[in-house]
């Protein structure tokens, strides 16, 4: 068994200190699976970075309360009578008066010009009141101050402000007919709120018309993730047609927008690692031709051809991870932390941050050991096969 | 030399398919080598020597016949069996050498070694002798392609011999060699067999290298067609 270990162990060795005869050809088959590599890994960590984003806007303490069938904020209408019915609903934590904390808001779509691209692009302009930025965690005012209730006043997300032109600390911007300063720079911890503009409540529905009008309520749950009794009082009460979801899994729904461009990902990486493949393939199938005269009398001193199999196949999957080490950290340096914003869930830029995780370096590495172990076992396999004889044929 | 067969051909035949055409190696070849021998098989071109070598060196096998080693019958073995049995029996001494490139003298000497239990202290040890039989031990750690042809076939030498088999087939071995150094290299396998009492087939286009030999066999469309002994 030793003997195997050591037969297949100098192989190995031997055909990696043979590399620099097929240099070339082992760097473009490197380089062919680092770029697959590094494109899928551009999407995911695209993808990744919007669900972090938004999803780190959710908490299971907070449950949010929209239309039934609107699937977002922006197609939700609340009128005050069904406010009221149900955050009377069990669950809900209330004040010392005995009052359901809950936070009513109003949510329109205003414009903003993104400095990447000089165009416009629609905005979230969020109607809120005190009670409902304390259900926001890790909010912070960075810079001047909060808007004040019943003026023209509104503070801006940090994401706003990097991403869009027009929002500056004082600056005064027009909305329709109505005219908004800038009083404030808000942080939530990079998560998606901080791709809005807040303004308060009443003075939102007063200067777009919307009435005594919502579009939804958040509220503070009694035991987090628990909503079960809202959604009792929503079956037994046919004036209720709510749908009742934590805030966490509100934004897990919002942060599937992007799948469709993880599949698109995923296909991409698909057909491009048939093209890595056949660059695989063939540097192997050189690799094998190269040392056919080694491989044979390695054979005829007594290597067995377990050896030749698992050394041909080594240095293919050696090759492939070293391709997918390069895309990984090309992915990483080029891509982790770039900040973009595209349309979320409700049609407005949600800005975000391109993210790589521990597991999107895991599956770039997969992809490239699989392109690796594909592209090194048929000609490992013909290097198992290869004639002994071929040791005594002619030729230095 | 003793009386002791090592090695017996019993009508042996080896026929090759080429498209439709059946071709004919050898048909009914009987042959026995000795323990100790010094055999030189001549021959012309296509007369079937290097099939030979590689039906006694167990990387060919016969179409008929049976082909016995040390009293073992080697031709029904399996590919792995063979290996094996190549490995603890056989050394190999090819034309060109057949070093590997990216190791150094002492590392290609190593090889057939590492197939054996013999721990990293007892391989070194092997291979030092080795390569002060075959007069390189000065070179140990340079590179053969930095070698001339003839160090390299010393070196290759020293591979054949490194895991003491009993028989050495060397396929042309000065054909790639000057005459100085072919000599050379043709009086080292010499005091292999006489001094550490090595059987040798060597298989030979030339006749002078045939005169090392103790015996000689002419082999032409796969048949012995004289048997000359030499001294």
């Amino acid at each position: 068994m030793t003997s195997i270990f050591s037969q297949i162990f100098t192989v190995i060795m031997m055909n990696i200190r043979s590399l620099p005869r097929r240099l070339w050809m082992s760097f473009a088959a490197t380089l062919a699976i680092s770029v697959v590599v590094a494109v899928l890994l551009s999407f995911l960590s695209m993808s990744n970075g919007f669900k972090k984003t938004l999803e780190g806007a959710g908490s299971d303490k907070t449950a949010i309360i929209t239309r039934s069938g609107s699937k977002s904020e922006l197609n939700s209408v609340l009128s005050k009578d069904v406010i009221n019915i149900i955050t009377t609903a069990p669950g809900i934590v209330k004040n010392a008066d005995g009052n359901p904390i809950y936070s009513a808001e109003l949510y329109v779509i205003v414009d903003g010009i993104k400095r990447t691209t000089n165009t416009k692009a629609n905005l979230p302009l969020r109607g809120i009141a005190a009670v409902g930025i304390d259900l926001r965690s890790n909010f912070e005012i960075v810079e001047g101050r909060m808007f004040e209730p019943g003026r023209n006043e509104i503070i801006v997300g940090t994401a706003i402000l990097r991403e869009f032109s027009g929002f500056d600390l004082g600056t005064t911007v027009k909305f329709g007919k109505s005219e908004w300063t800038v009083v404030g720079i808000f942080s939530t911890g990079g998560s998606a709120f901080e791709s809005e503009l807040w303004a308060d409540a009443r003075t939102l529905q007063s200067q777009f018309r919307r009435g005594n009008s919502f579009q939804t309520i958040r509220v503070l749950l009694e035991e987090p993730g628990n909503i079960e009794g809202m959604l009792e009082a929503v079956k037994q009460d046919p004036r209720l047609i709510l749908d009742v979801q934590t805030e966490i899994d509100y934004f897990k729904e919002q942060g599937e927008a992007l799948s469709g461009m993880v599949n698109l990902g995923w296909i991409l990486s698909i057909v491009m690692s048939l093209g890595a493949l056949a660059g695989a393939l063939n540097t192997m199938y050189t690799s094998v031709a190269d040392r056919e005269r080694e491989i044979a009398t390695l054979r005829a001193i007594g290597f067995s051809n377990i050896s030749a199999f698992f050394g041909t196949l080594a240095e293919s999957l050696i090759l492939s991870l070293i391709g997918g080490v390069i895309g990984t950290l090309a992915a990483y340096i080029f891509m982790d932390g770039l900040t973009t914003s595209t349309l979320g869930g409700n049609f407005t830029q949600v800005a975000f941050s391109f993210h790589m995780s521990a597991d999107l370096f895991k599956s770039g590495l997969i992809l490239a050991l699989a392109i690796g172990l594909i592209g090194g076992f048929f000609p490992a396999l013909r290097a198992a096969r290869l004639p002994v004889v071929l040791a005594f044929r002619g030729g230095a | 030399m003793t009386d002791k067969i090592l090695y017996d051909l019993r009508g042996v035949s080896k026929e090759f398919v080429k498209g439709k055409e059946k071709i004919t190696i050898f048909d009914n070849l009987n042959m026995s080598i000795k323990e100790g021998e010094f055999l030189a098989i001549m021959g012309p071109s296509g007369s079937g020597k290097t099939t030979l070598l590689n039906l006694l060196g167990g990387v060919d096998k016969p179409t008929s016949g049976e082909i016995w080693f040390n009293d073992s019958r080697v031709d029904n073995l399996s590919e792995s069996q063979l290996a094996k049995w190549r490995a603890g029996n056989i050394g190999f001494i090819f034309q060109f050498y057949n070093l590997m490139p990216m190791l150094n003298a002492e590392r290609n000497v190593e090889l057939p070694l590492l197939l054996t239990n013999l721990s990293s202290k007892q391989r070194k040890q092997s291979v030092a002798t080795a390569m002060e039989l075959v007069g390189l031990s000065d070179r140990a750690k340079h590179m053969t392609s930095e070698m001339s042809g003839g160090q390299q076939q010393r070196v290759a030498i020293a591979r054949a011999i490194v895991s003491d088999p009993k028989l050495i087939l060397c396929d042309e071995p000065t054909g790639d060699l000057d005459r100085k150094t072919a000599d050379e290299i043709l009086s080292m396998l010499q005091l292999l067999n006489r001094d550490f009492g090595k059987t040798i087939l060597m298989v030979t286009h030339d006749p002078s290298a045939a005169t090392y030999a103790k015996r000689t066999l002419h082999l032409d469309k796969g048949e012995f067609v004289e048997k000359e002994l030499t001294t």
